[in-house]
């Protein structure tokens, strides 16, 4: 993508125009979007994909002999292709596609992890994670055995790696599954690193970009993990969507995930043989138009370019962290040295539901909760925050309206 | 800026979630229940002290929440105070409707007084995400009542 020729220079204004959204007012006042991570808006191109694909060229994939289902069939893999590159995958065949992130740990858990891990082994999270990076180890700790240790974070919100690394030091963990970048502290895991610690105590290293590639090229090569996951309508694409990269040679020695249609290369009531890799995890009419509609929004972003967009995004965390920091009583939470444009935070005197409901009158939309991470509120000492969280469509005069707006719900709860 | 604030925010929700009245732990209590709302993380434990025929005493809480949800556990305090069960029942299911409706249901005259003094709570119906906000403090008052010790107000 971009090969021979720049992209066009980063310019908010002309790219929020392909965000039809963002033009909408909510309580008679223009939307100020900073949800994003949790799910962010769409561009004309991903709606336009899938219309298109719906109007013109649609049937089920890899089954019919006509027409439409061999073009919808090239769509549907054309986008497997789209994820491969995004990925630096170094083989399409490695691209399992899901319903989303947690769909997608859910199939490591249960295939590599019943299939492959022994009784007895460990897996390792961290204390930042996303519930759906908790929940699912869990469950195959008390299926299968599997010890389940969990990685402290430091008081900044970075991973403690001198504490990993001695939950490493007895080779009993066979997988380390970590956020690549936390949906709540916004702080960046050094995945480099993680892999070749992993791999230096014969572990296996899982990484959860679904906040990751959002904001920043992603190339599994260069990490040297060994499986990656995402969600697609977080990247700006359509909901129903993620994907799995995992290597080859793991994919090929993990059982299947679902059961169905399309992931057998024959069946009979004694016994079914799978597909190859990756059908063999795709059970069923897979998303074809999530798929379509997350390769359009694929291009979308790479033809906007990942260092246009990373630097656009750094510009507006470091003006979100001065101006709410001048803010009298609001504690922003992490302060890690690498971090990403989600900023956590809490106001004094006012609970973050109640900051949320009034910053949500004057248009601005910000997210309040646990953020599906209890146990980082936990090690944080709080309940719930808000959080404000950035796209490329975010611009500098929207983090300015979220301090003077949260300036007056000061004022309100004084 | 927040004039359309006030129906959700008045006063009285105001006052009671910053500084509430009943908001400690009952140093004897005959009742208990934990109340939690897993989507946002709020919580509240209740206690409640019974006469000998079986009235509510009184009652105390701790709460994690917002303002709505800590005024709505400190007004419920208030007035449940001197009613038998069956009489809370009836306040708590009163209260749940005035919350999602906005329309507060015709009660006999005891207890229609202290519904009024509930009304300030009315203004969530407006507001679908806070519904539960309100009402979380009663789920956990029903489930004290039951003798069940964890409420939830999903």
């Amino acid at each position: 993508m971009n090969a021979g020729h720049d992209p066009a220079p980063f310019d908010v204004v002309r790219l929020r125009a392909d965000f039809p959204i963002l033009a909408q007012k909510v309580h008679g006042r223009e939307l100020v979007f900073l949800d994003s991570a949790a799910s962010a808006q769409k561009p004309r191109a991903v709606i336009a994909a899938m219309t298109a694909a719906m109007e013109r060229q649609y049937a089920n994939v890899h089954r019919g002999l006509h027409w439409m289902s061999e073009r919808t069939t090239e769509a549907y893999e054309g986008a497997r292709d789209a994820v491969a590159r995004l990925l630096g995958a170094p083989d399409r065949h490695e691209i399992v596609f899901t319903r989303n992130s947690t769909e997608a740990i859910n199939l490591v858990a249960h295939s590599y992890g019943r299939g492959v891990l022994a009784p007895g082994q460990a897996v390792v999270i961290s204390e930042m994670e996303h519930h759906s990076n908790i929940v699912p180890w869990q469950m195959l700790r008390d299926a299968h055995g599997i010890e389940l240790r969990v990685a402290p974070i430091t008081d900044a919100g970075e991973l403690d790696l001198e504490a990993l690394a001695r939950q490493l030091a007895d080779g009993k963990v066979g997988l380390v599954a970590l956020t690549h970048m936390s949906n709540v502290l916004g702080t960046y895991t050094p995945a480099a690193r993680l892999a070749r610690l992993a791999h230096d105590h014969g572990a296996k290293l899982l990484l959860d970009g679904s906040q990751a590639i959002v904001h920043r090229a992603v190339d599994v090569e260069d990490i040297g993990c060994d499986f990656y996951v995402f969600t697609g309508h977080k990247l700006y694409g359509p909901t129903g969507i993620g994907a799995l990269w995992a290597r080859r040679e793991l994919l090929e020695r993990m059982p299947p995930f679902l059961g169905g249609g399309d992931m057998i290369s024959s069946v009979s009531f004694a016994r079914s043989e799978w597909a190859q890799v990756p059908h063999k995890f795709e059970a069923g009419t897979p998303p074809i138009l999530e798929a379509i509609g997350l390769a359009a929004a694929i291009a979308y972003v790479e033809a906007i370019g990942y260092p246009a967009i990373a630097a656009h995004e750094a510009a507006l965390t470091d003006h979100a962290l001065s101006r709410l920091a001048a803010i009298p009583g609001l504690t922003i939470f992490g302060r890690a040295q690498d971090r990403g444009g989600v900023v956590s935070f809490t106001l004094d005197g006012a609970h973050p539901h109640d900051v949320a409901t009034l910053l949500d009158r004057q248009g601005i939309a910000v997210r309040a909760g646990h953020h599906c991470a209890e146990p980082l509120m936990h090690r944080l000492g709080v309940e719930s925050t808000a959080r404000a969280s950035f796209a490329l469509y975010t611009t500098l005069a929207e983090i300015d309206a979220l301090a003077e707006g949260l300036l007056r719900v000061s004022e309100f709860f004084a | 800026m927040f004039e359309d604030l006030r129906d959700l925010y008045q006063e009285v929700i105001l006052d009671h979630g910053r500084k509430p009245r009943h908001g400690a732990k009952l140093a004897a209590y005959d009742a208990t229940a934990r109340g939690d709302n897993p989507l946002c993380g709020d919580r509240i434990a209740l206690w409640l002290q019974y006469t000998p025929d079986g009235h509510i005493a009184r009652a105390g809480f701790e709460a994690k929440g917002c303002a709505i949800s800590i005024a709505s556990a400190d007004l419920m305090a208030e007035v449940v105070a001197g009613l038998d069960a069956d009489a809370a029942r009836a306040l708590a299911g009163a209260l749940q409707t005035l919350a999602k409706t906005g329309a507060a249901p015709a009660l006999d005259a005891p207890l229609a007084e202290r519904l009024a003094r509930l009304l300030p709570l009315a203004g969530v119906h407006e507001f679908p995400s806070r519904v539960k906000c309100a009402t979380l403090p009663w789920h956990a008052l029903l489930a004290a009542l039951a003798g069940t010790e964890n409420a939830t107000s999903e």
